[in-house]
């Protein structure tokens, strides 16, 4: 069991991952470009910028002036050169004022919080409400057209939303268990920022940089527009601009080059910014999880052959499935995740879809309502839900099936809320999807829904950060059966429950399904959860159903090993002291199954011929249905 | 570590924890007593808010205390300056729930590993030398290849994280370590795999372990002695076998009779039970 | 809710004063003497002394604060060192210029923000990868060099909006509105960039939550779920930012005015600075404040309306 291999190795720099995109390189490029030339403009700048040739004046590019000449005959690009040093030279001096007051006291303010915390954000406050191009040019008047003293202020004013940035990301960082680790290490406080705190907000740092530095050109370049700083003769980008607006009617081309490096120079910065902005952000993810399948992996994954007879009738079902195939990511390349799942449930049937993550069973559960999201899509095969065929629906057709045919609840209570509308709201809004409702019966709707998942009925008044988790999953609940509903999918609908909440919801489930006859499809992890409400069990493993029989028959005699081994490392049948079995190895990721049998690598009973070729599913009798072909010397093991 | 075995390794006594400041000021936690001998378990059980975590955040300096002692090999924590609870660290650690939260991502596994090493005091330090040998005997033994020492906890799977984070736990060879429910974000198999490491470790090195979990099922399966919490105030304590088997405590019964259990004739036995509890209560 | 707003108003209190103090130190670092400034290099040290008693230049400094606040509560704000009149009577000619210019952009940004950006998530593709070649465009180009094209293209060679000047509200609001286009498009670029940005990454990010899916599994409609749940949620964060925006076209509005020649606050407080004119910047930074203060006073109402979290407090 060593690390997931086939990742290249992660590394920390940002500045390799930067690097490696397009725009970041030329953005990067673009700006090192004009910043060394302007640095290096005594030895570069064709001409003198203040040198005047009246015989030369208002000329567009020519190889003696590339960018042409002012209406004093002066070489515009050279102008453009020396001008730079002023304004890149304010941009840097408005950065530092600001790097110097934001960071500290961002991170002050983030990591020890209290008291510290609220006398800094009061002093935000004030530096936000400050009118900053006031105060600045305030100190223009005072300072004499200083520009040093006006970038600085600048910086210093505009730290107070800074402060709240770096301030945001340390108080992440500080709720962080690593910190905590750390402590109780013994690892002294300055070491736990200098090592934890500070390297987590150097990608932040560097794109609020970029950000501010664009900023602070614009206003750089706009106080030399309004002829502050540096007075003529001396050029400066914005200076050049406002020459060039005197003389829009003469000569339009002047303005694009002064315009043009302004705004090419704010390009660069912008993104730069982004490009470290997503650099950042992929940094600390796996490079090369799930996704990117080699082409050998997706042919492996080829559906292993038709659909095979389930041995149950379908007939009579209200959900049919057949090889449901879902894959994730471009159309064409997708990563398979669902791979050929067969599934029947029986009008009022309650059937457990239970498997460890990376099983698939979530997203086939979504795939039954069509709600895989922007990235994921049915590949092949077919859902038909009371004898109507759902894949290839059309959005407003399934929208006649969702909540009316099929309804779900989800695994967090909390977060499957709107938090912006009361819960009665909510509940009015699904029971009038399907068939209109007055004021007066929609609020008798929400009543009854209430008092049908025994919550009395003012909780319709409350909003969700309102209830507890046990309340908010039965408002789901409610929400769900608005639309009566001849099947309900619960996905993981009590995982995130207190076990004495859970007992409850799972008392009201079954009290409701007993009630209106429902069908249930529960997802589930927990062999307890399935065990206490379902008649059926389906298990998956890598994407693929491996088993599927009565609730009672799976639980006495497995007839999967990988069932059989889950069940048995299950603390509740162990003796206490004594280790638990284990399975031993790990889920395959898409990108690794094998063409035989998924479960083969860590399976005790395989032998070669599980490995050849594809597993198909088949009947063990007694309605029983398992993808393995030792079936026989499983019974004898467990026997 | 020859100590007369009756002496408790940790013992908290009247433990009393606020949160929030001012008008928001609540005790979550409130008269807990708890006592652990050298190289036994104890399981702190209970429900969200009962302040099993907040217990564990106590013993290990993370949470002032308002009230009442924490004594850790007969010196009480709170009385500590900050150079010897500091140094405490080598003989108390932690392993937390959340794999994904408890390694810091920017910093490879040999780095986290190596870090609790660095800046001992005087008397504890150890050579380079000796920290990459501890730290490979360490990798080795909870499973994983010495070259995990230069990858990011990025390209682990949560327990694999899970178990570099028991490594680190026992870079300094601690004699406690709190389990802030280190299997509930994990899946039954890996679970099962990280329940008997931490068994293993135990019984190899005569830790002690405080195991915090919601899950009664678990906490027995590991737990020498088990404590029963609600709402910061401890309802029900014994010996694991006899809390599970026969608990005393509604409270603990009702905790029981909920958890569903992976029988269905057993889960109807359970579900009745609940039934009558309830009934009982009225 | 109303605890809320009494609590800014009395911290917004605290702000325009600290505020002031900010300036008004700065001020006594000002080199050089006004009264002098005032009468010129040729005037006699006696009439210098007069015109500074006059002023109150030859009070402590404190003092002088403490006389220009009592003033500022009464409404006095001083008088301009340069031309004698009174700073609020040159503020209040002035101001309905600014105030137009700031609302129309705040409605420009506001609208046209929310429905490129809702619309960019919800259609995404094409109109999203637009949104951001437009975006990194608008905020690149300096809104005084868009002020000065579009003088150049809209009022030069088409000739369909006033090149310059303003036209007050009094005299019609056709004219009134013709005359502010230009300005305020100028002004708003950047801004709607932003918002537009802001709205269209929190509404994916809405689009992606748990109780979207849960809508449609309960077979709201599209258009319920985008108008209603989606908007409402996302304006939260964008509310934020185009507080920030608005804010910053205050600044934005210093540089269109000198372009537009619109006879605001911006051009009044750049000519003032530019000849010294510390009472008049004094005065523009009180208004300025004031402004900063309201439209995070809004921001911070609204937040309370549309977040319940807020409103329970």
């Amino acid at each position: 069991m060593t690390a997931i291999g086939r990742s290249r190795a992660l590394s920390t720099g940002i500045l390799p991952r930067v690097l490696r995109k397009p725009l970041g390189v030329v953005s990067g490029v673009v700006l090192l470009v004009i910043v060394l030339a302007v640095i290096a403009a005594p030895l570069i700048a064709p001409a003198d910028p203040l040198a005047q040739s009246l015989r030369d004046v208002r000329q567009g590019p020519s190889a003696a002036h590339l960018l042409g000449t002012d209406s004093l005959g002066r070489d515009v690009l050279s102008r453009l050169l020396y001008g730079g040093q002023e304004s890149l030279a304010g941009v840097v001096e408005a950065v530092l004022a600001m790097l110097v007051i934001a960071v500290p006291l961002g991170v002050v303010a983030g990591y020890l919080g209290g008291i510290v915390d609220r006398i800094v954000l009061r002093v935000v406050d004030v530096l936000l409400s400050i009118p900053g191009t006031i105060i600045t040019l305030a100190v223009l008047a005072i300072f004499n057209n200083s520009m040093l003293v006006a970038m600085i202020s600048v910086g210093v004013l505009a730290s107070g939303a800074f402060i709240r940035v770096f301030r945001s990301v340390v108080l992440g960082v500080r709720q962080e268990l690593y910190i905590g680790a750390a402590r109780v290490s013994g690892v002294d406080e300055p070491r736990i920022v200098l090592r934890h705190v500070l390297p987590q907000l150097r990608g932040v740092l560097l794109v609020q940089i970029t950000l501010f530095a664009a900023a602070t050109l614009g206003i750089q370049t706009g106080l030399a527009f309004l002829a502050f700083g540096p007075p003529p003769p001396a050029p400066t980008w914005g200076g050049m601009v406002a020459e060039a607006a005197s003389l829009i009617q003469i000569d339009p081309w002047l303005l694009v080059p002064t315009g043009g490096i302004i705004a090419v120079t704010t390009l660069a910065l912008c993104l730069l910014g982004d490009a470290v902005r997503d650099a950042n952000q992929e940094r600390f993810t796996f490079a090369g999880s799930a996704a990117r399948r080699s082409p050998a992996a997706a042919r492996a994954v080829e559906r292993p052959a038709a659909p095979e007879p389930s041995g149950r009738s379908a007939a009579g079902a209200l959900l049919a499935v057949r090889g449901l195939r879902v894959g994730f990511g471009e159309r064409g390349a997708e990563t398979v995740v669902v791979d050929g799942v067969d599934l029947e449930v029986e009008p009022g049937e309650v059937v457990g879809l239970v498997g460890e993550s990376g099983s698939g069973k979530t997203v086939t559960a979504l795939s039954l309502l069509g709600l895989l999201g922007a990235n994921g899509r049915i590949v092949d095969g077919s859902i038909r839900f009371d004898g109507q065929e759902l894949v290839g629906l059309s959005n407003a057709k399934l929208r006649e099936v969702r909540g009316a045919g099929i309804a779900m609840i989800s695994q967090e209570p909390m977060v499957s809320l709107d938090p912006s509308f009361r819960v009665g709201s909510q509940i009015a809004e699904a029971a009038s999807a399907h068939r209109r409702l007055g004021r007066r019966s929609a609020r008798e709707r929400v009543d009854e829904l209430l008092r049908a998942v025994r919550l009395d009925p003012s909780v319709a008044r409350k909003y969700p950060h309102e209830i507890s988790g046990g309340m908010a999953q039965r408002v789901a609940i409610a929400i769900a059966l608005a639309g009566e509903p001849r099947l309900l999918i619960a996905d993981e609908p009590t995982t995130a429950l207190d076990v004495t909440v859970q007992a409850e919801i799972l008392d009201l489930l079954r009290g409701i399904q007993q009630r209106t006859g429902m069908a249930i499809v529960l997802v589930s992890h927990d062999w307890g959860v399935i065990a206490d409400l379902c008649s059926r069990a389906v298990v998956m493993y890598a994407g693929q159903v491996v088993e599927s029989a009565p609730v009672r028959a799976t639980f006495a005699e497995p007839r999967h090993p990988y069932t059989l081994a889950l069940l048995r490392s299950n603390p509740h049948d162990a003796v206490p002291g004594e280790p638990l079995p284990t399975i031993g190895g790990v889920v395959p990721s898409p990108a690794q199954w094998p063409v035989g049998c998924r479960f083969a690598a860590r399976c005790a009973f395989a032998t070669d011929a599980c490995r050849q070729a594809p597993i198909p599913m088949v009947d063990v009798g007694d309605g029983r249905m398992s993808r393995c072909i030792r079936v026989d010397a499983l019974r004898e093991a467990v026997a | 570590m020859t100590e007369q075995p009756q002496e408790p390794l940790l013992s908290v006594t009247g433990l009393a924890v606020d949160y929030g400041t001012g008008r928001r000021r609540a005790r979550v936690v409130e008269g807990v007593d708890l006592a652990i001998p050298p190289g036994r378990t104890l399981g702190l059980v209970g429900e969200s808010g009962s302040g099993k975590s907040t217990i564990g955040k106590a013993v290990l300096g993370l949470v002032p205390i308002a009230a009442g002692s924490v004594v850790f090999e007969g010196r009480d924590v709170a009385r500590l300056s900050g150079r010897e609870r500091r140094a405490l660290g080598a003989r108390r650690q932690v392993v937390f729930q959340d794999p994904y939260s408890s390694l810091d991502p920017t910093k490879t596994i040999g780095y986290t590993l190596a870090e609790p090493c660095v800046n001992r005091p005087a008397g504890e330090r150890m050579t380079r030398q000796q920290i990459a040998d501890r730290m490979g005997s360490l990798l080795g033994r909870v499973g994983l290849g010495p070259d995990a020492a230069h990858r990011y906890p990025a390209q682990f799977s949560g327990g694999q994280r899970q178990r570099i984070a028991i490594a680190r736990s026992l870079m300094l060879s601690p004699r406690l370590v709190v389990c802030d429910e280190p299997v509930s974000a994990l899946d039954l198999s890996v679970q099962a795999e990280v329940l008997n490491l931490l068994a293993e470790v135990q019984r190899d090195l005569g830790l002690s372990l405080l195991f915090i979990s919601h899950d009664l099922t678990v906490v027995r399966h590991i737990s020498h002695e088990i404590v029963v919490l609600r709402g910061g105030r401890v309802v029900e304590r014994g010996p694991a076998e006899r809390v599970y088997e026969y608990p005393e405590d509604p409270y603990t019964q009702s905790l029981l009779a909920s958890a569903p259990v992976p029988d269905p004739d057993e889960q109807q036995l359970r579900r009745d039970a609940r039934r009558a509890l309830a009934e009982q209560e009225g | 809710m109303i605890r809320l707003i009494v609590t800014r108003l009395v911290l917004s209190a605290v702000l325009v004063v600290i505020a002031s103090l900010a300036i008004f130190v700065l001020m006594s670092f000002v080199p050089g003497d006004p009264a002098r400034t005032i009468l010129g290099a040729n005037a006699t040290p006696d009439l210098v002394a007069r015109l500074r008693e006059q002023l109150g230049l030859d009070q402590p400094l404190p003092v002088q604060y403490g006389e220009w606040l009592a003033g500022v509560l009464h409404g006095d704000l001083g008088q301009s060192v340069l031309s004698g009149d009174p700073v609020a009577q040159l503020i209040a000619v002035r101001l309905p210029v600014t105030l137009s210019l700031l609302l129309l952009s705040t409605l420009a940004i506001s609208v046209i923000g929310t429905v490129v950006g809702l619309g960019s998530a919800v259609r995404g593709g094409p109109l999203g990868r637009l949104l951001d070649t437009v975006s990194l465009v608008g905020l690149a180009l300096p809104s005084y060099w868009v002020a000065i094209v579009l003088v150049a293209l809209f009022a030069v060679a088409i000739r369909v909006f006033p090149a310059t000047g303003y036209q007050p509200f009094v005299d019609g609001p056709v004219p009134w509105f013709l005359s502010l286009v230009l300005p305020v498009a100028a002004l708003s670029l950047g801004g709607i960039t932003i918002v537009a940005k802001q709205m269209r990454d929190s509404a994916l990010d809405v689009l992606g939550r748990d109780y979207i899916r849960v809508l449609r599994a309960s077979g709201i409609r599209e258009r319920s779920i985008v108008f209603k749940h989606v908007l409402r949620n996302a304006a939260l964060p964008s509310l934020t930012v185009l507080g920030i925006t608005v804010v910053g076209a205050l600044t934005g509005a210093v540089f269109v005015e000198n372009v537009f020649v619109l006879p605001g606050l911006g051009s009044l407080v750049t000519q003032a600075t530019t000849s010294h004119d510390l009472p008049v910047v004094l005065g523009v930074g009180v208004v300025f404040t004031l402004v900063v203060i309201v439209v995070n006073l809004v921001v911070d109402v609204l937040y309370g309306v549309l977040n319940p979290k807020v409103r329970v407090r």
